[in-house]
């Protein structure tokens, strides 16, 4: 059950990542439509937030293509917006609210030019958006999961991107972060954004995607969300891994072998 | 002893000058790139690469034959990055973990460097004398032309990191954001750790092979203690180092046979020992007084709670109670002590009245907010965490004193503004 679009925002072809030779990604190959809430969805190990690095080309690919409305992710950058997991920083980083909200702002200013009043004045507005305004001047490792997490919103605002692309945004947060989350991601996608998440939670994905991908280290459906949550699809993401898979994955590391042009 | 003290710091000398100005830039540019190293989890890769550099020096020597320090320190340099080189290969293509293949690549490199030092010392080459305060550093050794040389890659330094501050934060706190704007993230990496070997490089003349990597960290290390903005850090981090620096030059110059890197070492040792009991917030010190100051005020709102429950169940009349009938009625011995009491009284919120303690209305409004937190607590783990009535009462016991004002209107709000706690007492409003 793989659904393809007409004129996709992002367009993954025949993509395989692999860490050290083992392939945690095979054969990827699906498309996005614009203006949708689009949620990754898979067990843990499944290669969600692998797929994300691998587009924002964090990680490099084993094989495959990777287009943003048609162009190569270096060309488009100033148009996307990633927003990593939170742990993957250390919050006890010298730095405050807004100190970091301001980095979203880094993209616009060349090597020489200095953060103007308007960025601030958009840093302001951001962290008003996730309703963390009050929070501006707070020490970032004082706050809450749910606050570090609306403060990376906030920097991704910041960049004034079209797509968007988050790692776990709900993970550990607590229920006000949660619905402001939510909240937010509807008025985003009300001014014709694309926003693609990372979701681990089964429970809530159908309330808060239109758009669903299965994967658990391949793709299993992508499409609407009424037509992708069936028992039988969600039996094939969550009924474990595909034992084969996973034993050719081990045989290819032993051996280092390149199973693409990875080398 | 004394002439020679006003001596150095009049600069009356220009050759004290020059050590001085050289010492001072070398601990600006090293503390500068350490506490990029420090932020960015590298603290090892400083003493990787200062231990490495020995052989870089003794080849350069043996291939040139005289002490040239342009030529040396370009031996340095290159002996430094390949010792990069080598552990980031150990990392990749062995299974080594990172701390390992640090350890690794640094005692390799530096007993290569001990073995070409012995050998260059009994070739009987007259030139070679001094190399040896490569191993612990002699800032006196400075000659003019090296100090030209030092405070230039230490400018050099200096100016590339103000134009790339930016670049550099993003790169210490979150690589992958970095990456994502297509920020030339790999570049960036290569030109950070090129200026960290520079650092170390133009260090080693004062501190010596074994002691350089402690100019990078302990100045990041201290500094972190002190501040909560980069910017500010990284201003403090080079006082420190600015100050190591003049520490060394001073001792060099008051005692040129004792190496000055240990001297440096040493002050940094003090500056970080300050910083890490006396930095407000951070410091051992001020976490010892925030604990006295808590367990106080613990003590405090226990005696007015106290006497708020007597009056309440009618033992005492008009809040008023010596602590010796208080220890007697809570059973518990510690509540004699008058200093609490003493100090309710200088809040205001108790007066003595002979041997007894009289609650102000203040004090009473004190202890009805104490008992009204402690009861909403009881009712909360009661009805949210399922707890039977009597298993909350020592919880709350603590809790109450950290409850605050919004959580305490939280607490009204989620539980529907009750009026008797899972005892049947009232919560007073």
């Amino acid at each position: 059950m793989i659904l393809q679009v007409e004129n996709p925002v992002v367009e993954v072809h025949d993509l395989t990542v692999a860490y050290q030779k083992k392939p945690v990604l095979w054969s990827i190959d699906f498309t996005l439509p614009a203006g949708n809430i689009i949620g990754i969805i898979g067990p843990n190990g499944a290669g969600k937030s692998t797929l994300l690095k691998a587009i924002m080309g964090i990680i490099p690919l084993a094989s495959g293509q990777i287009r943003l409305w048609n162009f190569p992710i270096k060309d488009v950058r100033k148009r996307v917006s990633y927003v990593p997991q939170r742990e993957s920083v250390d919050w006890d980083f010298p730095a405050s609210v807004k100190e970091v909200v301001l980095m979203g702002r880094y993209p616009k200013l060349s090597l020489f030019q200095r953060p103007t009043k308007k960025d601030h004045e958009i840093v302001k507005q951001c962290l008003a958006q996730v309703e963390m305004l009050e929070y501006e001047n707070r020490q970032i490792g004082q706050l809450s999961g749910g606050q570090q997490q609306r403060v990376f919103l906030a920097r991704a605002l910041a960049q004034e991107a079209e797509l968007y692309f988050m790692d776990e945004p709900f993970a550990g947060v607590d229920m006000a972060s949660e619905a402001a989350i939510i909240k937010l991601l509807h008025q985003m996608r009300a001014q014709g954004k694309t926003i693609v998440v990372v979701h681990h939670d089964l429970q809530t994905a159908y309330e808060y995607f239109d758009w669903i991908l299965l994967i658990n280290q391949r793709l299993i459906a992508s499409g609407p969300k009424e037509k992708i949550f069936t028992p039988e699809l969600l039996q094939a993401t969550y009924g474990g891994k595909l034992t084969t898979l996973t034993k050719i994955g081990e045989l290819l590391k032993k051996k280092s072998f390149s199973s693409r042009k990875d080398g | 002893m004394w002439s020679a003290v006003i001596e150095f710091i009049t600069f009356r000398e220009p050759n004290i000058r020059f050590v001085v100005l050289g010492s001072i830039f070398m601990g600006i540019s090293a503390a500068l790139v350490g506490s990029f190293a420090y932020l960015r989890k590298q603290a090892l890769v400083g003493d990787t690469v200062s231990h490495s550099v020995l052989p870089g020096i003794c080849i350069a020597f043996l291939c040139i034959g005289t002490k040239n320090t342009p030529i040396l320190l370009l031996g340095a340099f290159i002996a430094g990055w390949l010792s990069l080189l080598a552990v980031d290969w150990l990392i990749h293509q062995t299974k080594i973990k990172p701390d390992s293949a640090n350890a690794v690549a640094l005692s390799t490199f530096f007993g290569l460097g001990v073995f070409l030092l012995t050998i260059i010392q009994h070739t009987g080459n007259a030139a070679q004398t001094g190399l040896d305060k490569f191993i612990f550093g002699n800032a006196a050794a400075l000659l003019k032309n090296d100090v030209w040389l030092f405070l230039g890659l230490a400018l050099c330094t200096i100016v590339l990191v103000s134009i790339f501050f930016k670049h550099f934060a993003l790169l210490s706190f979150d690589r992958q954001f970095a990456v994502s704007i297509g920020y030339p993230v790999k570049a960036l990496e290569v030109l950070l750790t090129s200026l960290t070997v520079i650092a170390i490089v133009c260090g080693i003349q004062a501190m010596g092979v074994v002691l350089v990597a402690s100019l990078l960290i302990a100045p990041a290390v201290a500094a972190r203690f002190w501040c909560y903005n980069l910017k500010k850090m990284l201003v403090v981090a080079c006082s420190i180092g600015a100050l190591g620096g003049y520490v060394g030059a001073f001792i060099s110059y008051l005692a040129p046979a004792m190496p000055s890197g240990p001297w440096i070492v040493v002050a940094l040792f003090f500056i970080a020992l300050a910083s890490f009991i006396g930095a407000p917030q951070k410091g051992i010190w001020a976490r010892f007084r925030l604990g006295q100051n808590n367990k106080r005020r613990v003590q405090e709102e226990n005696i007015l709670k106290y006497i708020y429950s007597a009056q309440e169940d009618g033992l005492i009349k008009e809040y008023t109670i010596t602590p010796q009938c208080l220890a007697e009625l809570r059973n518990n011995k510690t509540l004699e002590a008058i200093e609490p009491y003493k100090r309710l009284c200088r809040k205001n919120l108790a007066i003595q009245k002979g041997s007894a303690y009289q609650l102000t209305s203040k004090g009473i409004e004190y202890a009805k907010r104490m008992v009204k937190v402690h009861r909403l607590w009881e009712l909360y783990l009661a009805h949210y965490l399922h707890l039977p009535p009597d298993h909350v009462h020592e919880d709350a016991e603590s809790i109450e004193h950290i409850i605050t004002p919004e959580i305490e209107k939280q607490l009204i709000q989620l539980l529907d503004n009750p009026s008797t706690d899972p005892h049947g007492k009232d919560i007073p409003y």
